[in-house]
This record gives structure tokens, C-alpha cells and sequence, in this order.
């Protein structure tokens, strides 16, 4: 392990991480918000929306990534539909979370019993104040587990954003094995900076699994 | 003695699905009066309690709160709920809320009470029923007899002038039972209104004004306990309440 | 309407090629679920097993699989071995060694799952009506373990197929990869190529998993209240 080359290329996967860490956060609010829009309109039945959700949701879960992002960066332009890399990476990430985090974010509200709803409606509460009060913070506690694995294999799938000629970890790794063929020193690099992006995820993911199980055993 | 009409149910049908569960069925709840329903094992005694609170929509007739029209779908409803109180046998309580939590959360989100003062109230409540030290638990942490008591004190604390108990000691070991029956009649002693539907029979004989007895969706038997338990009029209560009673053994 | 490109996959023996691509990922995901099912069984087993040592071991196993994405074990079995040993290894051989590293893992996990999730009376019982240990297990205990595990490990297949996609990345001559070739070919006479192929790849892993999630969430609703 040649340690000066290590020195010479941090500032390159430092650079190469913050470009990762930009889209896929970007990405990954966006799909928790697509994944709630989509969990409510799956829940609630609602008529041919639903459908076209569902169908959207088959497609994203049954297909890669990489060939997601194969046809929005490289076919879409073909139609006249041009689109930024990073902006196709954020979007393709988006898509595919929001999929996942459908079907999470739905069975969690499929979890909370019907007659939970009832008691709180018998209360007196209103719909939104059911849904709200009782409802969310529930099937979010039930979610968490899902919702933390579904962040963790979000980040992970940031690794084929070299695909899309992004300037991300593994495109700078493969590059740089290419050019001066120091192997070892690239890939020690590149497992510690995934490590460092994913193992911090991964211990406030169990942190925040242990905090919300209490509502997990109901009454 | 003349008292008032709270509830009022008028010739009601109720089907699922292509059967007929409540059929024709009238009954009216007066103030300070406690009626038991009892009856066999899907006879639609829970059904009427859910219809009073709107939680079950029906085919024909009309239930009346104050002569206000009782229906779910209705923007009304939620202010007749604040007034018509129910429990459940599955005590319900909101498994990520404290106990003092969830007794809070109805009545400073829907009534916008101050907060102090219906903590106060919900203190003295729990107090009330043993369960003080238990303010700050969650559900999980409760015995199902204290879970029922909880939520027996969520529904007081709302001020309701009637309350509906749905079988509320059907899912607890026998020794919890009489805890939260205990509460049951020390509510009646007050002169609270109150519909309850139970299996127990000793219970329901001591507690209640009025008890009705309900088979296959209607109506079959109306009286004192002391009536309907001594003497029961129709064929269909007698056998009821025989399922009660065991014969000794006489061995051969 | 702008010409899609679809014209280029009846040209010659494109779909064949494209065809044959696939079969390439099925190859290297089928054989991998292999080596998964057949590792990962006596892992999970051995999981259940209370040993601190073992615990400790599958656990630093199933949190580098959990953290580490799989085309950093790609680049790191690929590149990493011909630096390390001097193998030229197969870029297929890579891919599979790394599938069946990370399907091992998960195949462990979902087995031990399994195991634990049997009550503890379901042996108590057993035991209280006669019956011996090996008993137990295969008529009590193995039958319900394969129906909690079953649809689960069919999912894992699904995500096996999808995650072949990756090994294009080093360079495997896989549907993907021949989709680009036959777009590259026909760049002159069909400019707009990349539509029709990277769709019809996109199509063609959609019909391969699709039926294979809807297996698993059948045999998972079918068996869940049993």
C-alpha cells in the first residue's frame, strides 16, 4: 500500500463522494415524497390512479437501475427529450425509491387496523385528525425497518451512476485503476468511502428502528 | 317519572352483505339508565352499539341522538361522538401514545379544551381507577384489565353524556375482569348513562335497569333483570340463559 | 411521430443477439442463486446456533453485504484478484463469485429468520404428542420454515436477474452490453436506436422478473394465514 498515492487521490473521491452524497440525497427526497403520494393513492383505491400507480410500481420494482438509467439518459433525447446526467441520475434514483417506499409506506397503513380508525373516530375526531394522530405515526413506526433498508439500497444503487458518465466513486476508481493501474490503492479507497457513507446510515437506521418499536406491538 | 330521550333507534335494518343482521329493530336509551343487551354469540348486539356511535351505515330506519339524526357520513357526527362515548372490547388504545397521552389527545384536539386543565382531569381520572402511577407507560407496558380501565377513563374524559361498552371484559383473563367491572358499577352509581353488551350475566343482572334480549337480529325479550333472569317470558331466553347453568354429573 | 428505432431489432439477428445477451444474466443469476441456496441454508442453520464466535463472524459478514454495494465487490474480485494473485479472472466467473457472496449472505439471513419465527410451542407441542427430535424437524418445523421461506427466497431471485445488470460494468457481454453494440452498429442507418433497444432491454427484464415477483407475493398471501 503505497500511502502517498492514497494522499494524492483523496481530494479526487472526496470530490467524487460529495457528487454521490448530491444525487442521492436529491434522489432519495424525492422518492420518499413520490412513495407517499403513491402509498395515499394505493391505500385509498383511488379509481384508475391507483391503477396507473400500480403499473408504475410493477415496472420500477421488475427492472435495474442501470437499465433505467440506460433509457432516460440515452433514449429519452432520441424522442426530444434531452436530459442532464446528474439530473437523469437524481431522477432514475428518484423513480425507482419512490416504487420501493410506495410499497413500504402502503403496508405500513395497511397495518393499522380498521377498527383502530374507529376508535379514534369514536372520539369524536374528524378524518384528517384520524389520519394524522393516528394513522401516520403508526404506519410509520411499522414502515421504519422497510424505509431504512429501502435508504441503504438506494445509496447503494448510486454505484451505477458511472454508468451515465458521472463523475461518482466507481467512475473515479475505474479511472483511475486505468490510468496508473495502483489497484490496491483504489480499491481500499473506495470501500472506505462507501463505508463512510453507508456505515453512519446504517447504525442511525438501527438507532432510529430501536427508538420507534414501541408502536410496533400495538395494544 | 318522566325522563328525557337521548338516543333514539326507529325500525333499523341493518344488512351485510345479503344478510340481515339487525331486522326492524327499535330501542330508546334514557337518561340515567343503564341497558344491558345480551345474547347469543352473533345476535347483532355489537352492531347496535356501533350504529349508535355512526360507525356502521344502515338500509332502513333512523337513529336519532337528541332528535339530531345520527350518520357517519354526516358532518354532524363528530360533535354527537363527543357525546356518545364507546369501548371496546379490544381496548384500542393508540400504541404510540402514553396513557396520559392518549387520554389527552380527544379532548385538546377535537373539544380545544386547555391543556392543563384536561391533564388535571385525566390525573384525577386514572387516579380514580388505580392507574396513576401508570400515566407515563405506554399501552404495551399494561395488563389488558389496566388497558380497558385506560380506556374507559379516554372516554369519560370527554364528557359524554352516554356511554357505549362493547363486550369490554370478553378478551381479558378472568381474574381482570371484575377490575374494570368494578368501574362499570361504580359509573352507574353515579347515574351515568350507559348501554353495555356482555356475557356476564351476574354482572349484567346486577348492573342494569333494563335488560334487552336480542336473537337473530331482533328484539325477543324486554325487562327488569329481575324479570328477564327469574322469569324469563319467551322459549328462546330460557334456553339462553340455560347455557349458563351446568347439571352435576350423576355418574353411572 | 419521431422514428423510434425499433426497425433495428428485425434487422439481421439482432433479437437473437439481444436474446442471447439475456441468457448471459439468467446464466450468472441461476447459477449464483444455486451456490446462494446451497451455502446459504447450512449458514443460516449455523446461525441459529448460540456461539459468540459465530454470531460475531455472520454478523461482520452480513453487514459488509448490507453496506457494500455490489459493484464495489465487482471492481474489488475483478480488478483486485489480478492485482492481488495475477488470475486474469473471467469477468463472468467474477460476477458469479460475487453474486453468490452476497446471495449467500441473504439466503443466510432469510433462513435463520425463518427458524426463529417458529413459536416455541410448535416444538413443545410436538414433543408433548411423542415425537423425536428428527421427528420434529421434518414434519413439524421444516414444513412451516419453507413456506415463510420460499416466497422470500423467489424474491431474492428477482433481485438476483436485476442485479446482473451491473456485471456490463466489467466488461460481460450481457443484454445490456449487446444492446449498446447493436445501437453503436447502427448508428448510420438508425440514429435513434437507443430508444427501441434500451426499451426492449427494459421490456425483456420486466417480462423475466415480473412473474417471479407475482409467484412470490401469491405463495406469500396464500401461506400467510396458515
Amino acid at each position: 500500500m503505497n500511502w502517498e498515492v492514497i494522499g494524492s487521490y483523496l481530494p479526487l473521491y472526496w470530490k467524487a463522494m460529495l457528487l454521490t452524497l448530491r444525487i442521492g440525497w436529491l434522489g432519495i427526497v424525492f422518492a420518499i415524497l413520490i412513495g407517499i403520494f403513491c402509498a395515499i393513492i394505493r391505500f385509498y383505491k383511488i379509481p384508475a390512479a391507483g391503477q396507473i400507480v400500480g403499473v408504475y410500481i410493477e415496472l420500477s420494482r421488475n427492472t435495474p437501475l442501470l437499465v433505467q438509467l440506460f433509457f432516460l439518459y440515452f433514449a429519452l433525447p432520441k424522442i426530444g427529450i434531452p436530459v442532464r446526467a446528474d439530473f437523469c441520475g437524481a431522477l432514475g434514483l428518484a423513480l425507482l425509491g419512490g416504487a420501493y417506499m410506495a410499497e413500504t409506506f402502503r403496508s405500513g397503513l395497511e397495518s393499522v387496523a380498521k377498527i383502530q380508525t374507529e376508535s379514534a373516530l369514536s372520539l369524536g375526531m374528524n378524518r384528517s385528525q384520524v389520519v394524522l394522530h393516528v394513522i401516520f405515526p403508526q404506519a410509520f413506526s411499522v414502515s421504519v425497518p422497510s424505509f431504512v433498508a429501502n435508504i441503504i439500497f438506494l445509496l447503494k444503487e448510486t454505484s451505477v451512476f458511472s454508468a451515465i458518465s458521472l463523475m461518482d466513486l466507481m467512475f473515479t476508481a475505474k479511472d483511475l485503476i486505468g490510468l496508473y493501474y495502483k489497484t490496491t490503492e483504489c480499491l481500499t479507497l473506495l470501500v472506505v468511502f462507501y463505508a463512510l457513507i453507508l456505515i453512519p446510515v446504517s447504525v442511525l437506521g438501527d438507532r432510529l428502528e430501536r427508538r420507534v418499536r414501541h408502536a410496533e406491538f400495538g395494544n | 317519572m318522566h325522563k328525557e330521550e337521548i338516543i333514539k333507534i326507529s325500525h333499523i335494518t341493518k344488512r351485510y352483505e345479503e344478510n340481515a343482521i339487525l331486522e326492524d329493530f327499535s330501542l330508546s336509551v334514557y337518561e340515567g339508565e343503564v341497558v344491558v343487551i345480551v345474547g347469543p354469540s352473533g345476535c347483532g348486539k355489537s352492531t347496535i352499539l356501533r350504529i349508535m356511535n355512526g360507525l356502521e351505515p344502515i338500509q332502513k330506519g333512523e337513529v336519532t341522538y337528541r332528535g339530531e339524526k345520527v350518520d357517519g357520513k354526516l358532518g354532524s357526527i363528530t360533535r354527537i361522538r363527543e357525546k356518545v362515548g364507546m369501548v371496546f372490547q379490544s381496548y384500542e388504545l393508540f400504541p404510540h401514545k402514553t396513557i396520559l397521552q392518549n387520554i389527552m389527545l380527544a379532548p385538546v384536539l377535537v373539544q380545544k379544551r386547555d391543556k392543563k386543565e384536561v391533564k388535571e382531569e385525566a390525573l384525577q381520572l386514572l387516579n380514580r381507577v388505580g392507574l396513576l402511577e401508570k400515566k407515563d407507560s405506554y399501552p404495551r407496558q399494561l395488563s389488558g384489565g389496566q388497558k380497558q380501565r385506560v380506556a374507559i377513563v379516554r372516554a369519560l374524559c370527554m364528557h359524554p353524556e352516554v356511554l357505549l361498552f362493547d363486550e369490554v371484559t370478553a378478551a381479558l383473563d378472568p381474574e381482570m375482569v371484575r377490575e374494570v367491572l368494578e368501574v362499570l358499577l361504580s359509573l352507574a352509581k353515579e347515574g351515568k348513562t350507559m348501554v353495555i353488551v356482555t356475557h356476564e350475566m351476574s354482572f349484567a343482572k346486577a348492573v342494569a335497569d333494563r335488560v334487552i334480549f336480542l336473537d337473530g337480529g331482533h328484539l325477543e325479550e324486554e325487562g327488569t333483570p329481575a324479570e328477564f333472569f327469574e322469569h324469563p317470558k319467551t322459549e328462546r331466553a330460557k334456553q339462553f340463559l340455560n347455557t349458563f347453568t351446568y347439571d352435576k354429573v350423576e355418574r353411572e | 411521430m419521431p422514428n423510434l428505432g425499433i426497425e433495428v431489432l428485425f434487422k439481421g439477428s439482432n433479437m437473437l443477439r439481444l436474446l442471447g445477451g439475456l441468457w448471459v444474466s439468467l446464466r450468472i443469476s441461476l447459477i449464483a442463486v444455486g451456490f446462494s441456496i446451497l451455502l446459504g441454508i447450512p449458514l443460516g442453520i449455523l446461525m441459529t446456533v448460540n456461539s459468540k464466535i459465530i454470531k460475531a463472524f455472520t454478523r461482520l459478514y452480513l453487514e459488509v453485504v448490507r453496506v457494500m454495494p455490489q459493484m464495489v465487490l465487482l471492481f474489488i474480485v475483478f480488478f483486485g484478484t489480478t492485482r492481488i494473485f495475477g488470475w486474469n479472472l473471467n469477468a463472468e466467473i467474477a460476477s458469479v463469485i460475487v453474486f453468490s457472496f452476497w446471495g449467500t449472505a441473504e439466503m443466510a439471513d432469510l433462513v435463520r429468520g425463518a427458524f426463529i419465527s417458529i413459536p416455541k410451542h410448535q416444538y413443545e407441542s410436538a414433543r408433548a404428542l411423542g415425537m423425536n427430535s428428527p421427528a420434529i424437524f421434518t414434519v413439524v418445523i421444516l414444513p412451516q420454515t419453507v413456506r415463510r421461506l420460499l416466497p422470500l427466497s423467489i424474491n431474492l431471485v428477482t433481485r438476483m436477474i436485476k442485479t446482473t445488470s451491473l456485471v456490463m460494468m466489467i466488461g460481460v457481454v450481457e443484454v445490456l452490453k449487446v444492446g449498446q453494440q447493436i445501437i453503436e452498429a447502427n448508428r448510420t442507418s438508425s440514429p435513434n436506436a437507443a430508444f427501441g433497444v434500451y426499451g426492449t432491454v427494459f421490456l425483456l427484464y420486466f417480462i423475466g422478473c415480473w412473474p417471479i415477483s407475482m409467484l412470490s407475493k401469491y405463495l406469500e398471501k396464500r401461506w400467510s394465514n396458515a
